[in-house]
Formats: C-alpha cells, sequence, structure tokens
C-alpha cells in the first residue's frame, strides 16, 4: 500500500530525469516553505513558483494610481496589508502615508462598507487585487453598497483570472513537468477548466489543498505522470469538476473580461476583471493601467513569477532586497516566492 | 459624564477625576499621601525596573481590558528577570469623549490585576487630549531580584530546554476577532504570571532564560535569544500548542502562531534535566496548564522548525506587521 512515508521515500532518494514543477497559487508557495517541503525532495525535483501571488502580479502603474489617488482631499485609498510596501514606480503606499497620504488598511473588503456609512464625505477606493476566489467578495461588497445605497466606494480594480495566465506560461517556459494547479481558484472555477491546457501542453495539473501533506502527494503524482496530459484533483472536499454556479453567477453580475497587464508576463488578453458600465460609478479608473516600470532595474521578479529562474538567481536577492526593504513585488508578500525563498 | 478639556486643567474637575477614580481604586498607604514623589522604603537585594505604554482598540476585549492588559505586561516583563514585583506607576493620556464609566471600569481592572499580582500602585498621572474617547496607558514596575539570581537571554547553552507556557496566539486572535466582528470563543489570554514563574523557582528548577511571548510572537523572541546566547534553537511544530478555535482563525485569515502576540505566555529556557519536573509544576498552574516542551538549545545561530512532515526550515524574526493574506 502506497503509504505517506512511502512517498517521502520515493520524493526524497529520486533519481530519475529531472523534474520542474510550478506550484501556480501563492497559498501553496507559502505552504511550501513554511512545511520545509523543499528539504524533503531529492535535487532532482525542482519546484518553481508561478504567477500566484495577487501583489507581485501588480503592475507599477497601478501602484502609482494609487499613490496618487491617496494625496486627493476628501479621498482614502483602502487596502489589504501585503499592498502597503509594494513600490511602483517611485514609492509604495507605505512612503505615502509617512508623506501625508491618505491609507487605510483593512482586513475584510465589508469592513468598508461600515466606514464608508460612517464617513459619506469621503471617497474610499478600494486596491481591488486578487484571483477567482476574492472577485466574488468584491461583487457582494458592491452589490450590498447598492442595497445599503453607499456610493462612496469605488474600486481599483486589479483582478485577474488564472486560466489565461497558465496558458501563457505554457506557451513561454517549455521545461516545465507539471503543474500543482491552484485548489482556492479551481474551487470557484471547477477542475475542468484545467483540461484543455493539459490536453494542448501535455502538461499533467494535480489539484491540491493546502495541508503539506496535500502538497507533496501532489508532487508525487506530477513526478510519476510527467509529460501525460492528465488532470488529478486531490482536493475534493472543496473542488468539483464544475464551476460553483452562485460565486459565476454573482461576478457575471458585476464584471467583465478585459485585457489585464501582469507584471512579468505583460498584456494578456481576457486576463483581467472590471466593472460592467452599468457600474462604472463604483470604479476608480481600472483599464489601461498597462504600465510597468520597476522600482529597481536589477530586479527579476518576472523572471522568478514565470518560473525561469529561482529567486536565489537574482542579484539583488538577499542582498538588496530582504523582506524589510523589497525592491520587487515577490519579496513583499508571504505568498511571494522571493519572501517564501528568504523565510525557509 | 463624559471628560472633557476641563479635567485635564490640573483645577477642580481633574482632582475630582483623581479623587473619584484612580485614588479610589488604587488606595495604599503610599500612594494616598498624593505628594510629588513617593519615597520607598529600602529594599534588598537588585531592583528591575521596566516601563510599557499599552494602546490597544478596543479598550474592552473577550479576557480583558486595556487596564488589566497595562498591569500584567509590566508585571511579566518583571518576572521575565527573576524580580519579585513590587511597585507599579501609571501615566493615562486620556481624548475628550471618554465616559467616565468606562475609566472607573479600567481602573477597577487595574486594581484587581495589581492585587493579584502583589504589587503596589505607587504614583501616577493624567492628561487629557483633544480626541474621541481613546485611552492609553503607560505603566512602570519595579521589582528586587534576589541578589544570587541571574535570569536572562545570554545564558542559554546547547543542551538546554525550551519550554513553552501555554497556547500560542490567544490574544492577538481575541482582539482581531473583536475588530472584524468575528463572533468566536476565542478569549485573551492576558494574565499575570506570578503563580507559573514562582512556582518554577520555588522548586529550584535551573532557568538559563525567560521571556513573555508578546509583540512579534514566539519566532521573533526565540530568534532574540538565539542572537542573545548565540546559539541554534530548534523547535518542533507538532509540540507548539495552539487551540483549535485559534487554528481555524489563523487558517481563515492566513496568520501563523508562531507570529501573534500573547499577554499570559512565556519562554522559559531550563536546564534539560529539569524538563520534566518544570512540565509537571507548571502544568499545576492556571496559566501553565497547556505547558509543553518544544525544542532545545543547539550549536548555531538560527531558529529552526522541524515541521510536522517531518522537513526543516528556518524561522525568521517578524518582518513588517504579520497581516493577514490577500488570497
Amino acid at each position: 500500500m502506497l503509504t505517506f512515508d512511502k512517498i517521502k521515500e520515493f520524493l526524497y532518494n529520486y533519481d530519475g530525469e529531472p523534474v520542474t514543477l510550478m506550484e501556480v497559487c501563492g497559498t501553496h508557495t507559502s505552504v511550501i516553505a513554511k512545511s520545509g517541503i523543499k528539504s524533503l525532495l531529492s535535487d532532482k525535483i525542482k519546484l518553481v513558483s508561478g504567477p500566484g501571488c495577487p501583489v507581485c502580479v501588480t503592475v507599477s502603474s497601478y501602484i502609482d494610481k494609487l499613490c496618487e489617488l491617496s494625496l486627493q482631499e476628501n479621498t482614502v485609498v483602502v487596502t489589504f496589508g501585503d499592498m502597503m510596501r509594494v513600490k511602483g514606480s517611485e514609492r509604495s503606499l507605505n512612503d505615502m502615508m509617512a508623506a501625508g497620504g491618505k491609507v487605510k488598511l483593512i482586513y475584510s473588503p465589508l469592513e468598508l462598507l461600515k466606514l464608508a456609512k460612517e464617513n459619506k464625505n469621503t471617497t474610499f477606493i478600494f486596491a481591488a487585487v486578487g484571483f477567482e476566489t476574492t472577485t466574488p467578495i468584491y461583487a457582494m461588497l458592491i452589490r450590498q453598497a447598492i442595497e445599503k445605497n453607499i456610493h462612496n466606494i469605488k474600486l481599483l480594480s486589479s483582478l485577474k483570472t488564472m486560466p489565461e495566465a497558465i496558458d501563457w506560461i505554457c506557451r513561454q517556459n517549455h521545461q516545465l513537468t507539471g503543474f500543482i494547479a491552484p485548489g482556492h481558484v479551481c474551487a470557484i472555477t471547477g477542475s475542468d477548466m484545467l483540461v484543455p491546457f493539459a490536453e494542448k501542453y501535455h502538461t499533467p495539473l494535480v489539484v491540491a489543498g493546502f495541508s503539506s501533506e496535500q502538497v507533496l502527494s501532489a508532487v508525487y503524482m506530477l513526478t510519476k505522470l510527467k509529460k501525460t496530459g492528465k488532470v488529478i484533483n486531490l482536493y475534493r472536499s472543496a473542488v468539483e469538476e464544475s464551476p460553483n454556479m452562485e460565486a459565476k453567477t454573482l461576478v457575471d453580475e458585476f464584471f467583465e473580461s478585459g485585457p489585464a497587464c501582469w507584471r512579468g508576463l505583460g498584456t494578456i488578453e481576457q486576463s483581467g476583471l472590471y466593472l460592467k458600465g452599468k457600474y462604472s460609478e463604483f470604479d476608480a479608473g481600472s483599464r489601461g493601467l498597462t504600465e510597468d516600470v520597476g522600482y529597481n532595474n536589477a530586479c527579476r521578479c518576472s523572471d522568478v513569477i514565470t518560473g525561469k529562474i529561482s529567486p536565489h538567481e537574482c542579484a539583488l536577492f538577499g542582498k538588496a532586497c530582504t523582506p524589510q526593504n523589497p525592491q520587487g513585488a515577490c519579496m513583499v508578500s508571504e505568498e511571494g516566492s522571493c519572501h517564501s525563498y528568504f523565510t525557509s | 459624564m463624559k471628560i472633557t478639556a476641563a479635567h485635564g486643567s490640573g483645577g477642580k474637575s481633574t482632582s475630582e477625576l483623581i479623587e473619584n477614580i484612580f485614588a479610589k481604586h488604587f488606595s495604599n498607604p503610599l500612594l494616598d499621601s498624593m505628594e510629588d514623589s513617593t519615597v520607598l522604603p529600602s529594599m534588598d537585594g537588585k531592583i528591575a525596573i521596566t516601563t510599557d505604554s499599552f494602546v490597544v482598540t478596543p479598550l474592552f476585549f473577550k479576557g480583558g481590558d486595556i487596564g488589566k492588559l497595562s498591569i500584567c505586561g509590566t508585571v511579566n516583563d518583571l518576572l521575565m528577570r527573576g524580580a519579585i514585583p513590587r511597585y507599579v506607576t501609571c501615566g493615562f493620556i486620556i481624548e475628550t469623549g471618554t465616559e467616565s464609566e468606562t475609566l472607573d471600569q479600567i481602573a477597577r481592572s487595574m486594581a484587581e490585576s495589581a492585587k493579584q499580582a502583589g504589587v503596589l500602585i505607587i504614583a501616577g498621572d493624567t492628561k487629557v487630549i483633544n480626541g474621541n474617547g481613546g485611552v492609553y496607558i503607560n505603566t512602570t514596575g519595579v521589582g528586587t531580584v534576589p541578589n544570587e539570581r541571574d535570569i536572562s537571554i545570554y545564558n542559554c547553552k546547547a543542551g538546554d530546554a525550551v519550554l513553552l507556557s501555554g497556547t500560542l496566539g490567544d490574544h492577538h486572535a481575541a482582539i482581531l476577532s473583536e475588530r472584524m466582528g468575528i463572533k468566536n470563543d476565542i478569549q485573551s489570554d492576558c494574565t499575570v504570571l506570578n503563580e507559573a514563574v514562582d512556582i518554577l523557582l520555588k522548586n529550584n528548577i535551573r532557568i538559563k532564560a525567560m521571556r513573555d511571548v508578546t509583540r512579534g510572537g514566539l519566532a521573533t523572541i526565540l530568534n532574540e535569544i538565539a542572537v542573545a546566547s548565540n546559539v541554534s534553537i530548534e523547535i518542533e511544530e507538532g509540540q507548539i500548542p495552539v487551540s483549535s478555535p485559534v487554528k481555524s482563525l489563523c487558517g481563515i485569515l492566513g496568520l501563523d502562531p508562531l507570529y501573534m502576540g500573547n499577554e499570559g505566555k512565556f519562554v522559559a529556557v531550563i536546564d534539560v534535566q529539569d524538563k520534566e519536573k518544570a512540565i509537571e509544576l507548571l502544568q499545576s498552574t492556571e496559566p501553565g496548564k497547556n505547558a509543553a516542551i518544544i525544542g532545545k538549545i543547539k550549536t548555531g545561530d538560527k531558529l529552526l522548525l522541524k515541521t510536522s512532515i517531518g522537513g526543516t526550515r528556518i524561522v525568521h524574526v517578524l518582518q513588517g506587521e504579520g497581516l493577514p493574506r490577500i488570497c
């Protein structure tokens, strides 16, 4: 019988053809770092991180726009913590706060409703970042704002969708043996979303949950399945083959697809989500933020999130660029691959 | 009654505020003389002093309030150096708009915790600033350390055992739940640690170092011990106690208990031969009922975590603000 100990033994002693696997979800990156999974793998199994950390794929023009908005009269930029320290072309929201910009950190989008209701003369601009998993919450926020007659909330959307990015990676990087597919995203999209990529690129994709055992099991299966176009779902408790219709209906009511610019990947058609025309009063000018000027020219975040290099191959890693003083987005977020490498 | 600027004038309203609230709850012969400074009787042993400011919001939370916290935090810092806590002073910065009942409740909590910790509140000050009902408290603690006692984070040696007095993350999780309006049963662990520390000292457990696991969490504190003593510390994930409601909240918010603040937990580095006895003693006390040996001191210069699936990783100090993940 295949036991977890046998899986560990196989992966530690693996001596076959070298394998490079990409985990696409930032939470997987974080689990891999936190559970010390790399210390349990043979040198022939390499794990690289993909563009699955929402903060890491945000382009500089988006951050610049938030910074600019934070200085506007009667305006407060509202954000989750990770976004605070990511630099745009020059400055981060943290820098703006020190320079008199109005920035407020929140833990949940729904906290914003209360804030907006209590401060009617202030416009709250919410830095809406995330993937399929987070989008329904933003849709819910706008729905509740309308129901409660709250009109001083706007989203600056950098919301993105994952299938287009996976397709882009498959086209660009032929070194990948397989993907640990994002469990949270698949819980919304359904695992069937992955089948076309598996077949088109002859690459296995294994959907995993977020326990270290699941991730390690996914690595094992991908090592066994290499070069087959199979999709396996290990996260059956949360992921079905078909999409979560409730979430899909909610998102479709408020958002429509459009081109989005990803740090390191460039503009990908239909990979962004923007509020539909009839809800435009809630949009803070999200479209067309395509410029991406790195804060530090030597930063290689874009190569890291496309799996071309490992974080330590960047000249800045651990020297000029540390979690205390990040030069690129991948070092900021706990889910960023540079941060995970540095802290494990 | 709401606090107004008049309460900070130094005149009649100030005296009334002090008399009706603070003097009433904190009364003791040293304080009651109301002179410009309190003259303490001479004390045996070395003197330990610590100071801390408390700015928590909300002011009241499950398991405590800012008043209780302001005594526990300072008393625990004294205990961590092996000091016997003796005296506390307190300074209040009160925003206008604060209800006097709120101050009364805070002062009552402080008096209760001070009694429990065996300390007298011997000096105090109040200032009123413009604002919206906020209260900030600074407390300074004084204790005495027997001359022969030396408990310090510079004392750890390879082979020593690392003990944690209970579950991680309760205070941090309780405050976050309160702020976010999440309904659960998580209570702050805010408490004075006299009973737990005393039982170890009275039974001659050879304690090398102690730290209370406050801001920055276990990971930060153990890193500081590793640097101070120039050693590595290896801890085992599976041995670190975390309650299941806190675990669930961490799962939802993407928080790591290793970096969460506590207000009634401490780490002790002890002689390895005393470890079974120390655990047994601690577990017999209320604040130490979930105590566990979580690791050991080794040669080197890192904090290492052996994960529950058998991996090993380096654990760094808290970077930034320790915020929830966003997807």
